[in-house]
C-alpha cells in the first residue's frame, strides 16, 4: 500500500489533482475519526479533517517520502485538532445559560470541573458515554488515548506522529488511562 | 492514588497493558494479583475501561467528504504554476528580469545624483544652488542642472535641461529647448529616452560626435 500511495504522491507533487482525490478517498474515514474522537463533533471534525488534507496537498513538497504518509497526515490532523481545542475554550460565553440547565451557566459548569450530574450520566447511551469521557480527558492524554485505542497505533508510530518520546507517549497513556479509570470508576 | 498497591506491581500491569511485559514478569504480576485485592480491583477496572473506549463504534466521514475537500482546494499548488510558466515562457522571464535589473540600475543612479551639479560653460555664474547667466553675457553650448534652478538675464544659445530643479522666469533669451524634470519617474523616463538616442547615434552616423 505504501508503494501505491508514493506513487499517487509523486503525481500529486507534479501537480495532478486527480491523484490526490484518490489519497483523500483512502484516508478519510480514519482521518475523520481521529479528529471527531478529539473534538466531539461531527461538523468540526470535518472542519479540521478538510483543512488538514489542505496542508497536506500545500505543503506536499516537505513530506519526505521516505516515511510513512499516513503518519504525516495523522500528525498535521493532531496538531490542529489540538489548535483547536485550545482555542475552543475561552470561546464559550461565559454567562450565557447552558442548553436544558436552567439556571445553570457555564460558570457553575466549569466549577464543578464540566461533571455532569449523575443521573444524567445514567441517562446517556453508550457511544454518547464514550465521546463524552474521552472529550473530559486533558487534550495531551486525549490524543494518546485516541490514537492508542481507538485508531490502534503502534506505539512506535503515535510517538512519531505526536513528536514526542517514546517514554513521554507511554507515561500519556498510562495516565490518560488512570484518568478514565477513576472517571468511570462508578461505572 | 493506588498507594495501597506497590509501585512495582503498577508498573508491570502498565506494561502488561501496553503489550510489552516480559514472560518471567508477566507470572509474577499474575501471583501477584492473586494475592492482592485492591491490585486485582485495579487490574479490573482498567481492563473495563480500554474495552469501553474501545467500544467506541467506527465513524465515517459523510458520503461528500471527497468531494468538498478537493473543492476547497487551492486551485493549483502556485510553485507548480509558476515552473510551468517559467518552462514555457523563457523569454518573458529574461524580459522581466531585464526590466527590473534596469530599473534597479537607474533608480540607484538617480539617487546617486542628488548632489547640485551643471555642465561647466563659459561666462557662467553660480547664486548659491542656482546658476546665472549673467546680464550682458552670451553663453554657448547645451546645459544641464541637476538639484538646482537656473535664472537667465543674459542670453542662452543652447538647450536646457534641468533635473530636480527649476528655470526661473527672467529677463534673458534662451535660443533653444528648455525641459525640466523633477521626479523619479520622469527622470526614468528621460534616462531610457536619452539612452536609447545615444544608442540610435551610436548606430545613425558619426557626423554627430564628430560635430561635437
Amino acid at each position: 500500500m505504501d508503494a501505491l500511495v508514493n506513487k499517487r504522491i509523486k503525481r500529486v507533487m507534479k501537480g495532478d489533482q486527480d491523484a490526490f482525490a484518490e489519497i483523500v478517498e483512502l484516508y478519510q474515514h480514519q482521518l475523520f475519526q481521529i479528529c471527531y474522537r478529539m473534538l466531539g463533533n461531527r461538523h468540526e471534525a470535518e472542519d479540521i479533517a478538510q483543512e488538514a488534507f489542505t496542508r497536506a496537498y500545500v505543503n506536499i513538497h516537505t513530506f519526505d517520502q521516505n516515511r510513512k504518509f499516513s503518519t504525516w497526515l495523522y500528525r498535521i490532523a493532531t496538531n490542529l485538532c489540538i489548535d483547536r481545542i485550545r482555542k475552543k475554550k475561552p470561546d464559550y460565553h461565559l454567562d450565557a445559560e447552558v442548553k436544558g440547565t436552567e439556571g445553570l451557566n457555564m460558570y457553575s459548569k466549569i466549577a464543578n470541573d464540566e461533571e455532569l450530574p449523575e443521573e444524567e450520566l445514567m441517562r446517556m447511551e453508550v457511544q454518547e458515554r464514550v465521546q463524552y469521557e474521552i472529550s473530559r480527558l486533558p487534550d495531551k492524554y486525549r490524543a494518546a488515548i485516541v490514537l492508542k485505542y481507538i485508531e490502534e497505533l503502534p506505539l512506535a508510530e503515535i510517538s512519531e506522529i505526536l513528536d514526542l518520546p517514546l517514554g513521554t507517549v507511554k507515561t500519556r497513556i498510562h495516565r490518560g488511562r488512570e484518568a478514565l479509570r477513576k472517571q468511570l470508576s462508578n461505572l | 492514588m493506588m498507594n495501597a498497591c506497590p509501585e512495582k506491581v503498577i508498573r508491570m500491569m502498565d506494561d502488561y497493558l501496553d503489550g510489552e511485559i516480559s514472560p518471567s514478569e508477566e507470572k509474577e504480576l499474575k501471583d501477584y494479583l492473586q494475592s492482592c485485592s485492591d491490585c486485582r480491583k485495579i487490574y479490573q477496572e482498567l481492563t473495563k475501561t480500554i474495552a469501553f473506549v474501545q467500544s467506541a463504534s467506527h465513524v465515517q466521514a459523510p458520503s461528500d467528504f471527497v468531494q468538498k475537500t478537493m473543492a476547497g482546494l487551492p486551485k493549483e499548488s502556485q510553485r507548480v504554476g509558476m515552473k510551468r510558466f517559467m518552462r514555457h515562457h523563457p523569454l518573458m522571464i529574461a524580459a522581466a528580469l531585464f526590466v527590473l535589473l534596469m530599473s534597479a540600475a537607474m533608480m540607484s543612479s538617480f539617487s546617486d545624483d542628488q548632489q547640485f551639479s551643471f555642465t561647466k560653460q563659459e561666462n557662467l555664474v553660480v547664486e548659491g544652488q542656482t546658476v546665472v547667466v549673467p546680464e550682458g553675457q552670451t553663453v554657448v553650448g547645451d546645459l544641464t542642472i541637476r538639484n538646482g534652478d537656473l535664472r537667465v538675464d543674459g542670453e542662452l544659445e543652447g538647450d536646457v535641461t534641468i533635473v530636480n530643479g527649476q528655470y526661473m522666469a527672467s529677463s534673458g533669451v534662451i535660443n533653444g529647448e528648455i525641459e525640466e524634470i523633477d521626479q523619479v519617474f520622469e527622470w526614468l523616463w528621460y534616462t531610457i529616452k536619452g539612452t536609447f538616442q545615444d544608442a540610435v547615434s551610436f548606430f545613425g552616423g558619426n557626423d554627430q560626435s564628430i560635430d561635437e
